[in-house]
């Protein structure tokens, strides 16, 4: 203690040595100092509770000093942002026009590399279409979140080129269809019924994307990133083991993550169902020699369909209609089911969270505290308030979760119907909802490669015939 | 095809109708939002120095190895302490600055005299680490001037940041990106 007292106090400047430390009292514990120092620490305690910052020591006047200012660094300049939204806005024509005009699969290869480096690997993943559908929902839900122009652009653009050329956007822009499509090196052929109802997760995924988004929880597209992380070349452990994963599936099962999870594939999906031009194998000299259905790893080639037995057409018919009046049903149960999950689901939100570890700790439920609940008290804001707003996120969650069953029970039956809805074929096509429109069909197309070697000036899509 | 002649200029028609609402929808709904508030700026992440408890997680959560978030000092709060409970333990082993008498688990603070008894505490950024333990020093026994707050030099202001997720006092928001910082300023106490 006794070196420390030599130390004048900056409080009792101008009155000499310090009399009473303000320090917590060193080794050198004099008997009654213990008392006082633990009443010091608890007083203290309590009043940074009340205040967390009080002015304890009046900061000097200098008079000769000049005091360094804050550390805060600009943030980069929104140039970047926009100089993406360029890159985007030209990858996006150029890969339509390679894909749908030029129909190069190389180029489309070579531009997938390029916006891998761009979008991925300089950008560091952030910003991205995909993440993009969860900026526009809560912006949607969410009046004090203001959208960024940039953001919205990232969304609405490849939606929109999707809509007259397919999915141009997975064939070469999207990086994390990039990496998929580099590793995608011994695609294994997944059963079509497997394809199908895996498909559905992608569906769920979406809806539980926009769930959390639209009541303000979480950004479920982008914590579960599998790419991500390679992009920033940093991750955990649990996210590196996820990332690897998928990796590696990716090389037995082409774009696992574009085919079962992307949300944005969903709508993609949709929006090239109705494409003006999508990309088509040359139809017109099918030599039925089923190359591209070999050679589409993502098994997005449809077969020409044979003629049907008329008792199985009736039975079919029969089947259809069982399935139109069983999808209000699904749909009813799905609210039903999801109104019945809410409360799991609501506990991703941290306010929901806390509120409830805070009444389990209140009424003496669960021993000790958490940093949240610690932090929650240093507030100092009334528990009532805490516990009305959980209780009105718990009432938007019963009516997100109900919507939410709603949806997947519609997208469950619809899917059904869709598969059980015939329709006819007279050659080897690229399902349009499900082709990322990478070029390796056509490229591999024999009656392609001859145009090519005949007439490479001809060749793309003034000569193809428009079919619908 | 073998549907009747007029069906495929139906769906033609069709299709192209949807496409053009499908298109307008879409640029009308993103021009729409983003308008919403009359203001399209960027958005960056900052955290709260009033809610912050200096939990620790800033340091490990982010998605960078070394964080985006550092330790700041307003140093026109500071009461230039000779004992800052920001720089030493609570329980010094002796007052020099040996770096087993320092709170900062990196040396990343630097003292210097300036005049009997004032000392300043400099953050060294790249050394600091945004651990948070000068934070809760400083802010528990102090005057709360050393505060963390996002370095937007660093930060990659990602769409969901990973630290906001584990912050339990939810300090985490987005602020706009010509005023990114939350800055503690003299004499406005929260
Ligand atoms: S499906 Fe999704 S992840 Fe795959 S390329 Fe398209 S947008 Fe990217
Ligand atoms: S995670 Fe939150 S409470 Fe913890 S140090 Fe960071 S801002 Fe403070
Ligand atoms: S104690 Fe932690 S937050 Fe403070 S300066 Fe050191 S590394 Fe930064
Ligand atoms: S936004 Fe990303 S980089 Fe910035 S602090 Fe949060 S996790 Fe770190």
């Amino acid at each position: 203690m006794k070196r420390l007292r030599r130390v004048p106090c900056p409080r009792l400047r101008g009155h000499g040595k310090c009399r009473k430390r303000r320090s917590l009292p060193t080794r050198a514990w004099a008997g009654h100092r213990i008392g006082v120092g633990i009443l010091f620490i608890v007083f203290l305690c309590i009043s940074c509770r009340i205040s967390p910052a009080a002015e304890r020591f009046p900061p000097p006047d200098f008079t000769d000093h000049q005091l360094p200012a804050t550390q805060a660094p600009a943030a980069p300049s929104p140039v970047y942002e926009y100089a993406d939204l360029a890159f985007l806005i030209a990858a996006l024509g150029l890969a339509s026009y390679l894909a749908v005009r030029r129909r190069s699969r190389r180029g489309l290869f070579v531009l997938g590399i390029v916006s891998l480096a761009w979008l991925g690997f300089w950008r560091e993943g952030c910003i991205c279409p995909i993440g993009a559908i969860q900026n526009v929902t809560l912006a949607a839900f969410n009046s004090t979140y203001v959208l960024p122009l940039t953001v919205a652009a990232f969304l609405a653009l490849p939606l929109i080129v999707t809509l007259f050329f397919g999915r141009t956007f997975c064939a070469a822009v999207c990086p994390l269809g990039a990496v998929q499509e580099l590793v995608a090196l011994k695609p294994l052929r997944v059963p079509p019924w497997l394809d199908q109802a895996l498909g559905l997760l992608a569906y769920v995924y979406l809806g539980l994307a926009v769930l959390f988004s639209a009541t303000g929880t979480a950004f479920l597209i982008c914590r579960y990133d599998p790419f991500v992380g390679f992009f920033r070349r940093s991750m955990g452990a649990d996210m590196l083991v996820f990332s690897l994963s998928f990796l590696v599936l990716g090389i037995f099962i082409g774009r696992p993550y574009c085919r079962y999870l992307c949300p944005l594939g969903v709508l993609l999906g949709w929006f090239s169902r109705i494409s003006q031009w999508h990309v088509k194998i040359p139809p017109d000299r099918c030599i039925q020699c089923r190359l591209c259905e070999e050679a589409c790893p993502y098994g997005a080639i449809r077969t020409p369909t044979t003629v049907q037995p008329p008792a199985d057409h009736r039975r079919g018919r029969r089947r259809l209609a069982l399935l139109i009046v069983l999808l209000p049903i699904l749909i009813v149960l799905g609210f039903g089911l999801g109104w019945m999950l809410r409360q799991p689901l609501a506990r991703l939100n941290p306010t929901v969270r806390l509120a409830e570890r805070f009444y389990q700790e209140q009424t003496g439920r669960v021993q000790g505290t958490t940093g949240a609940t610690d932090a929650f008290r240093n507030t100092g804001r009334p528990a009532d308030a805490l516990y009305a707003e959980a209780r009105s996120l718990l009432g938007s969650f019963g009516l997100a979760g109900g919507l939410f069953g709603a949806y997947v029970g519609l997208v469950v039956g619809g899917k059904l119907i869709y598969l059980s809805v015939r329709r006819r074929r007279t050659d080897y096509q690229p399902d349009r909802a499900a082709c990322v429109s990478c070029g390796r069909c056509f490229w591999y197309c024999p009656a392609e490669q001859a145009l090519w070697k005949n007439n490479p000036a001809a060749c793309g899509l003034a000569t193809m015939p428009e079919k619908t | 095809m073998d549907n009747p002649p007029t069906t495929p200029n139906r769906r033609r028609f069709l299709a192209t109708a949807l496409r053009a609402a499908g298109a307008l929808g879409l640029g009308g709904l993103t021009a729409g939002l983003a308008a919403k508030r009359g203001r399209t700026g960027e958005y960056v992440w900052q955290l709260d120095p009033q809610k912050c408890i200096a939990c620790g997680n800033c340091a490990t959560y982010c998605v960078l190895d070394e964080s985006a978030v550092k330790c700041v000092h307003s140093f026109a709060m500071c009461g230039y302490c000779d004992l800052c409970t920001g720089y030493f333990p609570p329980e010094p082993i002796e007052q020099r600055t040996g770096a087993e008498n320092q709170l900062c688990p990196t040396g990343a603070i630097q003292r210097a005299f300036i005049e009997d008894p004032y000392f300043e505490y400099r953050i060294l950024r790249d050394r600091c680490i945004g651990c948070g333990k000068c934070v809760k020093g400083c802010s528990a026994f102090g005057n709360g001037s050393l505060y963390l707050q996002v370095q937007h030099d660093r930060c990659l202001n990602c769409n969901e940041c990973a630290i906001a997720v584990a912050c339990p006092s939810q300090a985490f928001r987005r602020v706009p990106a010509d005023d990114p910082y939350l800055l503690k300023v003299r004499g406005k106490q929260a």
